[in-house]
């Protein structure tokens, strides 16, 4: 099961599209109810960061295996104008201050693996990989 | 996630005891299920699982339209699962914060530790007491050559750890001053430069500075914009406000400060305060300046840092131990 799709996030209903596509791939790499739930939260951050911010970009996922487990990889891409502070923005309660959506701190608690990658002016680029247990 | 098995299992008869008996004891083990389940970072969204597992444990032919229902509510607690999280880990920031505070607050007091000077003829009592950890009061006492006595009483506009930084930084200026040379407008002079040119002109600081000439019993002062204090006359029974025109430190370079003299007679006391003091407050109700002497009045018979210390405890109970600023009190009665 080693394929790799992507949706591409232009507007809001893409976000829908992600999430969908997202749950498909979790579900049939095996993960259980709660998981799906989590994983979909996590895409939902990501392609709504990608909306709000970027204006485009797109999400994909892949079906990942090591020597031990399989896991979903869930990689947001943007050419937007990019994160200049990045601790600022990984900081609890920066992002949330309305209280909603959960921020990239929450994407990093929905998943295992977090990473972020984002240049001033040439866009972001987040990967998040959820492990199968 | 053996643990998780054994709570889903327990869960599950918890259910099922309530469902065929609805008694309060399974309530009860529900809420120290969930309070355990706090402890170990559970999400609720986890408990909604465990929830619908043991449902379908219990009843296998459960309808397809309610379990669906039941993942829809998992799903919409997912939201708040991080909230909680979220939660959770700025709570252990706030708690290191606050003992990052408090070793702030000890290393402060270290710091601003001035010793109350023994003085023959001369009865001192000194008291300053922070609303909240960190204290925006000040003073300060040195003995020059001549046994000449300087009181500083200051107060930053502001409260907390910037004020106390601030303070910090008066502090040592005015260790820096020259030990023989104490004249109140001088060294407030002085002060407002270093005021002025180091600290955000956002922060006033206000200053009361006197000294007391032990051979003729006078009493010199300055003041920049500090709170007014008070010359209590034990003959006449009478408080006398003390006051020398000045500005607030930190505000303009070029400013200067009238010294003001006033002799002490035999059993007359010299007040310094802060707002703290003649701030205070009993519900909504500022109290009034003649209450502040009042009060100081009733205690003044005893020892003078006796008097301090219970005039401030008469206004900690009055504000219900809830100081709303920081309290600085100082007496200094001729005995001789």
């Amino acid at each position: 099961m080693d394929f790799q799709s992507c949706v591409n996030i232009k507007k809001e209903w893409d976000i829908v599209g992600a999430r969908q596509l997202g749950r498909d791939i979790a579900r049939k790499i095996g993960f259980g109810t709660v998981d799906q739930a989590r994983i979909a939260t996590a895409i939902s951050e990501l392609a709504r960061n990608i909306y709000l911010y970027a204006g485009t970009g797109k999400i994909c996922f892949e079906a990942i295996e090591d020597m031990n487990h399989k896991g979903l990889r869930i990689v947001a891409m943007d050419d937007g104008p990019g994160i200049k502070e990045l601790s600022q923005v990984m900081e609890d309660g920066f992002s949330t201050s309305g209280g909603l959506g959960a921020g990239l701190p929450g994407v990093k608690r929905l998943m295992d693996d977090f990473d972020i990658q984002s240049e001033d002016g040439k866009g972001t680029e987040i990967k998040a990989v959820k492990w199968l247990r | 996630m053996s643990t998780l098995k054994l709570d889903l299992e327990n869960y599950k008869e918890l259910m099922q005891q309530y469902i065929e008996t609805q008694d309060e004891q399974a309530l009860y083990q529900a809420e120290q299920f969930s309070k355990h389940s706090m402890q170990q970072n559970i999400s609720p969204e986890e408990i909604i699982n465990v929830h619908v597992q043991s449902l379908q444990h219990l009843y296998p032919d459960m309808p397809e339209h309610i379990r669906s229902s039941l993942d829809f509510l998992l799903e919409t607690m997912i939201s708040y699962g991080l909230a909680y999280q979220e939660y959770q880990s700025l709570r252990e920031r706030q708690l290191e914060l606050k003992s990052e505070i408090s070793v702030a607050a000890n290393m402060q007091k270290t710091l601003l530790a001035t010793e109350k000077p023994e003085i023959e003829g001369l009865d001192v009592g000194a008291i300053s007491i922070p609303a909240k950890q960190m204290n925006g009061d000040y003073y300060h006492f040195v003995k020059d050559d001549s046994g000449a006595l300087g009181v500083a009483i200051a107060d930053v506009v502001g409260k907390g750890v910037p004020a106390a930084l601030c303070m910090s930084m008066i502090k040592y200026s005015m260790d820096s001053f020259p030990e023989n040379r104490m004249d109140p407008g001088v060294i407030l002079g002085s002060l407002n430069r270093v005021v002025e040119r180091n600290v955000d002109s956002s922060m006033f600081i206000t200053m009361f500075y006197g000294l007391y000439n032990i051979n003729n019993h006078t009493f010199r002062f300055s003041s920049a914009g500090h709170e007014p204090g008070y010359y209590y006359d034990s003959k006449q029974d009478y408080f006398e406000e003390i006051d020398a025109s000045g500005l607030v430190l930190g505000v303009s370079p070029e400013a200067t400060y009238e010294q003001c003299t006033k002799e002490v007679h035999v059993g007359d006391m010299i007040i310094m305060l802060t707002d703290g003091v003649t701030e205070c407050r009993q519900g909504d109700r500022f109290i009034e300046e003649d209450e502040v002497l009042e009060i100081i009045k009733q205690y003044a018979h005893l020892p003078a840092q006796e008097t301090v210390e219970h005039v401030y405890k008469h206004f900690e109970r009055l504000q219900d131990f809830q100081l709303r600023d920081d309290f600085t009190l100082i007496i200094l009665k001729r005995k001789v």
